[in-house]
């Protein structure tokens, strides 16, 4: 089966594979993981507030992520983006917004109801008493939440958070729907300029297995060293 | 800038089908759930298997269910979906492949859609299985043996009854996964319901009201699975056991 099978065209792509597709696979799950891990704890500590309103827009906005596919997401975004952008600049009209910065926009907005729960989770793993100690001592909310609860529920959950970072990896595949040039949108030029499907997407199925489970196993090594060190 | 709104552009006659944009619609959700519970049933019964396995005395074969999950779980869905729409045809026999490029419109995309579906919710089907199996008392499956059941029955009467009851919460927060990952299946052609969204957008350019409706309908679909789900999870939960006070699938 593997008698046709051209390694060729795998070679001679690479350059663009990685350069071009990898690259923004890689900047775009970095970005998306910085962005959506602050807005995603800022969402957390709306959702865990004593004020309703706060809780209940939060938990709306968890719910709803939640709840739609992210092809159906990343489309809403493509398309409200530009509309969003004329309006707060003021432009008057829709503003050109690229692929990339799209899906920026799109996967941060997207993984911050993902990492609210899991932050959700770690502040709760932190015992009250902490937070009593913290206003005891005359801290006020953000520096008792900035000094004493967050860096503890950040090391509780950076396991979890970093395995929703390899599922963010795996999920930036989707901007495909938009066309865009990440490794598996590069790998898709090729094989259909080439003709040559089967060794493209096996290659890119052979690359995300390899990154994926070797940060996967990273992140299990990491779980026992912190697991031991509490 | 300006949007000009037309909601009732969901009744009118859609250039599609039949029927207005919105029924249109409507049928796309018909697809997602025919995808999604297609999906499902062969996910469960694999990932009973694998789950079930993993678990066992054979290490060998504990071994090959552990690398069964992890080439599942460590290849975007997209890609999957690739691989059996685009790659399995080339690699089979001649003419099975050309047996399934030939088929009729619809299902050459359905059939690789699900099956990519069902493998890939499997993994996360049996991983639940096999946590939900772990979380046991040793006692149960010792007494299971100390009654004289041999290794099989214990499973088949004293484990996996417990283990299902108490999985059935994570277990509907994947049913819900795989009716959202169900959109994926839009990048090889199955006409469901992001699919049908996208297209009225290209007829009608009416793009919010097209997503805003499909918005609506995917959170109807969920509410009503959440509402049937947590009627059989009082069912059938566990008396005494933590689970037992907390709702169902967490969101």
């Amino acid at each position: 089966m593997f008698s046709d099978f051209d390694f060729d065209v795998i070679a001679r792509s690479l350059e663009f594979l990685f350069v071009d597709g990898m690259s923004f696979t890689i900047t775009l799950t970095l970005l998306a993981m910085s962005g959506g891990i602050v807005f995603g704890t800022l969402l957390a500590m709306m959702r865990l507030s004593a004020f309703t309103p706060l809780s209940m827009v939060a938990s709306g906005y968890v719910n709803l992520m939640r709840s739609l596919p992210l092809v159906l997401v990343i489309f809403w975004f493509y398309f409200l983006v530009p509309w969003i952008g004329g309006w707060v600049t003021g432009a008057g009209q829709t503003i050109q917004v690229g692929a990339f910065l799209s899906a920026v926009i799109t996967f941060t907005m997207f993984e911050a109801a993902y990492f609210c729960e899991i932050m959700r989770a770690g502040i709760q793993s932190i015992p009250r008493g902490q937070v009593s100690a913290g206003y005891a001592l005359g801290l006020d909310y953000w520096l008792t939440m900035g000094k004493i609860v967050l860096p503890q529920a950040f090391r509780n959950m950076l396991p979890v958070l970093l395995t929703q970072t390899i599922i963010l990896f795996q999920d930036t595949s989707l901007v495909y729907v938009i066309s865009a040039t990440d490794f598996l949108g590069a790998a898709a030029k090729v094989a259909n300029r080439d003709y040559r499907l089967v060794e493209m997407y096996s290659f890119v199925a052979v690359v995300y297995f390899v990154i994926s489970y070797g940060l996967s196993s990273l992140v299990k090594l990491l779980q026992a060293r912190i697991a031991i060190i509490r | 800038m300006h949007y000009n709104w037309n909601w009732a552009i969901l009744l009118q006659k859609s250039a599609e089908a039949g029927g207005s944009w919105l029924l249109y619609l409507v049928a796309g959700l018909g697809w997602t759930l025919a995808v999604a519970l297609c999906a499902w049933a062969i996910a469960l019964a694999l990932g009973a298997v694998v789950g079930t396995l993993r678990t066992g005395p054979m290490r060998w074969v504990a071994r090959v269910c552990a690398a069964y999950v992890e080439i599942f779980r460590n290849v975007p869905l997209l890609v999957q979906m690739f691989l059996w729409f685009f790659v399995l045809p080339e690699l089979l026999p001649e003419q099975w492949g050309d047996a399934i490029k030939q088929m009729k419109p619809p299902w050459a995309a359905f059939l690789p859609a699900v099956l990519c579906l069902a493998f890939y919710t499997s993994v996360r089907v049996a991983e639940q299985v096999r946590a939900g199996i772990q979380s046991l008392p040793r006692g149960q499956s010792l007494a299971g043996t100390a009654m004289g059941l041999s290794l099989a029955q214990t499973y088949r009467y004293v484990l996996l009854p417990m283990a299902f009851r108490i999985i059935l919460p994570p277990l509907t927060s994947e049913f819900l996964n795989c009716i959202k990952n169900s959109s994926v299946a839009l990048t090889i052609g199955v006409m469901e319901l992001t699919a049908r969204a996208r297209s009225m957008q290209e007829f009608t350019f009416q793009v919010f009201e097209a997503f805003a409706a499909a918005t609506a309908i995917y959170l109807l679909t969920n509410m009503i699975v959440v509402l049937l789900m947590r009627r059989l999870e009082a069912r059938v939960r566990v008396p005494g056991f933590i689970g037992a006070h907390s709702g169902a699938a967490g969101h």
